[in-house]
Order: structure tokens, then sequence, then C-alpha cells
């Protein structure tokens, strides 16, 4: 029958009555409740992993998470979802490593496919300085425990046939790092497994929720100022990357993060062609092709602070020019969509976490562009040092003081984002 | 790509600008006399306002001279630029223009 022939006699119904019920939610959406054990500031990846951990490592479930927006909606929607723990620094790798162990079990423990593939990284050299400070780190992570590699171009060429490692070019490809176990996960599945276990467990997540201010008393936090009313809090844990300093801004605590605008795009969906994730830090892109068969490309940030979770176009011109010529066969790719996030970028290119002038506020941010891989790492150790009350030895090395102790954590080389 | 007004050479394109982060920062008065902790504020904190920021730029692939703009960092929108031997515009002058210069 052709649509319209029939109008006159059929009995008028419900716009979609037709279509299936709507499916189960993964979590609640509850009203707050007057005051919590704990509350965190930022339903993102760092914030709702932290949740999962206090509720099944240590049994703390009188905890919320407050999201201003919707849950996973900032940097954990918009990352390139790259996992890798191949950072040069003690430090780093512990945490990294702790990090990428937690996500070889992860499926498992959340209970929810999070498509973790470990196709392994390859962070390319293009200038003997290049060489020799990977060297040096290949090094430094094999003394750490983490796998890694160090590959001539015709290694690098059986790993990944698409990059160019011809001499011709700009910046030969002189070799590369290789980190086998390191990969990519669906960022949206892990933000939902981390929701779906929190809810189970009976934590509250709650989204639309402004944090506005902070109830202090002394030296301590009591409660947190919200678009949804004032919640108390035992202790106070924010986790909201990019938009920290705003945070912290009410309690008067300076942090020495800058917001800038980082971007990525995507390809339209292509037959597998690149089998790995290669990094490049001198021509700067970053690929890997999604499970749906985008191209993801990341670019580094834009150089000035923003908070438009937008970037300006020259940046994505500069990246895909990268790309093209570290990937001759991308030419004829399609660009179908390109996006900003908000990153935290620390002087030393390394998180900051831990204390605060307040006693019963913990800080985590300044994990500026490598935030994902860290996800189920600091969620842990967060939880644990939340639970604790006293900093993880993971996270100890983080704290904001080291600013001032000078003792700091230069991750420039190993972080491969520009900034 | 945004236009960037150069108080020397006028609009120029943004790919031809470099950042150089806040502005009015002073060096120490009396350097010898800092504690650890006022030189960590002095050299790793700055400010990182969502909104407003007064900031320095320099017109790096033009005539290289550096100037201070006050720029919106959610719009990313310059609402005025410098000179580094101006004062900084008071909140209210900013106020005034933006409200002048609205179509």
């Amino acid at each position: 029958m052709s649509p319209g022939s029939s109008h006159a006699t059929r009995t008028p119904r419900t716009p979609g009555a037709d279509l299936p019920e709507h499916p189960d939610t993964l979590w609640r959406s509850p009203e707050p409740k007057r005051s919590y054990d704990v509350v965190i500031v930022g339903g993102g990846g760092h914030g709702l992993a932290t949740a999962h951990y206090l509720a099944k490592n240590h049994g703390i479930t009188n905890v919320a998470v407050l999201e201003k927006g919707w849950l996973a909606g900032g940097n954990m929607a918009r990352n390139t979802t790259i996992i890798r723990s191949n950072y040069l620094w003690d430090e780093s790798s512990t945490i990294y490593e702790h990090a990428l162990k937690l996500w070889e079990g992860l499926e498992e423990d959340l209970g929810y496919p999070i498509l973790f593939s470990q196709r392994g990284v390859l962070n390319l050299a293009h200038t003997l300085q290049d060489v020799r400070d990977s060297v040096r780190r290949v090094e430094a992570n094999k003394l750490n425990g983490v796998d890694a590699e160090w590959l001539e171009p015709d290694e690098v060429r059986k790993i990944c046939p698409v990059v160019n490692t011809s001499a011709d070019i700009r910046y030969p490809v002189l070799g590369a790092t290789y980190q086998p176990r390191a990969g990519i996960a669906k960022h949206d599945y892990v933000a939902w497994g981390f929701a779906r276990r929190a809810d189970e467990a009976g934590i509250d997540l709650i989204q639309d929720c402004e944090v506005t201010g902070f109830a202090t008393d002394g030296n301590r936090v009591t409660g947190v100022q919200t678009t949804r009313g004032t919640i108390g809090a035992g202790t106070v844990a924010l986790c909201a990357a990019g938009h920290t300093s705003v945070l912290t801004d009410m309690l008067g605590i300076r942090v020495p993060i800058q917001s800038h605008p980082l971007q990525a795009l995507v390809s339209e969906l292509l037959e597998p062609v690149h089998p790995t994730v290669v990094m490049s830090n001198a021509v700067h892109v970053y690929v890997s092709q999604a499970h749906k068969g985008e191209l993801v490309m990341g670019a580094g940030v834009d150089s000035y602070n923003g908070y438009g979770q937008r970037g300006a176009f020259h940046i994505i011109e500069r990246q895909m020019a990268a790309a093209v010529e570290l990937f001759p066969v991308f030419a004829r790719a399609h660009l179908l969509r390109t996006w900003g996030g908000i990153v935290d970028v620390s002087p030393d290119a390394s998180p900051i976490v831990g204390r605060t002038p307040y006693e019963n506020l913990y800080l985590n941010c300044g994990w500026g562009t490598g935030g994902f891989k860290a996800t189920p790492g600091i969620g842990s150790a967060l939880a644990h040092t939340i639970a604790h009350d006293e900093p993880h030895p993971f996270v100890a090395p983080f704290a904001l003081d080291r600013f001032v102790t000078g003792a700091l954590v230069d991750e420039h080389g190993a972080a491969a984002v520009a900034h | 790509m945004q236009l960037i007004a150069c108080p020397w050479c006028g609009p120029r394109e943004e790919v031809e600008f470099s950042y150089g982060g806040q502005a009015h920062v002073p060096y120490p008065d009396s350097p010898a006399e800092l504690s650890d902790e006022q030189w960590a504020h002095y050299v790793f904190f700055r400010d990182n306002p969502k909104g407003r920021f007064a900031e320095r730029w320099n017109h790096s692939a033009g005539c290289r001279r550096w100037f201070n703009a006050i720029r919106d960092t959610t719009t990313y929108r310059f609402e005025r630029v410098y000179r580094l031997d101006d004062p900084k515009p008071l909140a209210t002058e900013l106020a005034s223009s933006r409200r002048s210069t609205a179509p």
C-alpha cells in the first residue's frame, strides 16, 4: 500500500507507539541525597572508575558522582582511546603499567564488553635525537617490567605496512619503539561499564548537576553547592580534568594547570588497513583504526588557553598533512568529523593527584593529553587514597607540592602529544 | 581561521602569531628573598580562567613584536589588543566596548 492511500480510514495512533520498548537503562538517574560519605565531582572516566573501585575494593557505596552534563560526555567521549604504559620515569610507568594490567582484566571485572584490543603501539623516531631518546625509553621500560622493544625501519614495516618507511621523505622513519601490549578500547563502553557497576553497587550517578560553589568550615569542605541543591560531603574528590581550575578557583586553591583545546578527527569508514597504533612526535600525528573502520587521528594541543571544546582549523590541516606524509595511502580518505576536548596541561606533563590545603579534599587533574589510558589505574589508586585517607604509593609522587620541592616528573617526551 | 589584530600590523591570520600565556606577571621585586613556595608560584602557577583572560601574544611570523590581548577563553574572541606598556584595561572599559561594537 502506498503512503497516503488510506489516510481517511486509518485510526490515529500515538507517534512511535509501534516502536519497540525503550531498552533498559544501564544506570538509575536518582535525585541527590542530602549528603554522602564521598562526593566525586566529574562523571567522566576517572570519576566513574574511582566510584567503581570505592565500592569494589573498599566497600564504600554512600557515594555520589556529580556531572554537570551527561555521563562521560567530556574528554571521555573525545579522546583517541590509546592505551599504553611506555613512559620514561619510574613514577609514570608504575601508574600507567598498573592501569594497563587492570585494562587486561577489565572486561571480566565490569562484566561488560569494552573492545580492548591489544594491537600494539609504535612510537616512531625520525631524528638521531629521537632514536637516542627512544632507545633510552625502551631500556627504562624493560627495567620497569614494561614490554618494550626497539624496532628498525624494516621491522616497523612488517608490523604496520602502511607506514611510509622510505628514505626519501622529509623526516624518514629511523625506527620505532614498540609496546605489543598497548592498544585501544571503546571509550564509551568503558564509561558505561564503570557506570553500570557503580550504579549496581548503590552509588548515585547524578547528571545535569553542575557544581557552583563549596561550603567550607576552616580547612574542611563540608558540602558542595550545585544546580540541584547543596550536597553534604565527608570527602570530596575533584575529577574535572579541563575544568579543574574553575572548581579550585571557587576554593581559593592555586593549581598549576592550563586548559587547552585538543582536537581529533575521524575519516569515513574504511576496510581494515591499519593493524596497530602509530604515534609520531616529530611529524606529529597519532593514528589507529577503530573497530568500526574509521581512522582515528589526534593532533597536538591548540596553543592558547581555551574552554570552548573546539579548536582552530589550521591545527587539523597540519595534522592531516602529517598523516598523509606518514601514510600516503590515507590521501584518498575523506575527513568525516573533527572535534575538540579541553585538556588540563601541567608544567611537567604529569598528573597532579593527592592532597590539597583542605584536609578532606583530594585533587585528580593534570592528566593533560593522556588521561584515558590511566582510567582504571587512577580510579583504583584514587579510591584507595580516599578510603585510607592517605595517598596511594602510585600517586604519591604526583602531589601538588612537587612544584615547590622541585621533584618534577618530566614526561614531555613520552607524553607523545605536543604541548 | 580567525584574524588577530596586531597593534602594529593590523589584522592578520592566526597562524602568524604565537601564544605567550598570562600577561602582567612581573618578575619578583626581591628575588633573593623569595621562599621556595613563592618561587614555585612565580615559575609554575598561572591563572586559568574560563572567560576573559589577559594574555601575551607574539606576531612571530610578522613584525615579531609582543603585545597583550584580552581574549575570552570560552568564545576565543579577542576583545582588546594593546601594547605591552599600556595598562591592563579595566573590566568596565571592556564591558562598554563590547556593547559599542555589538551590531
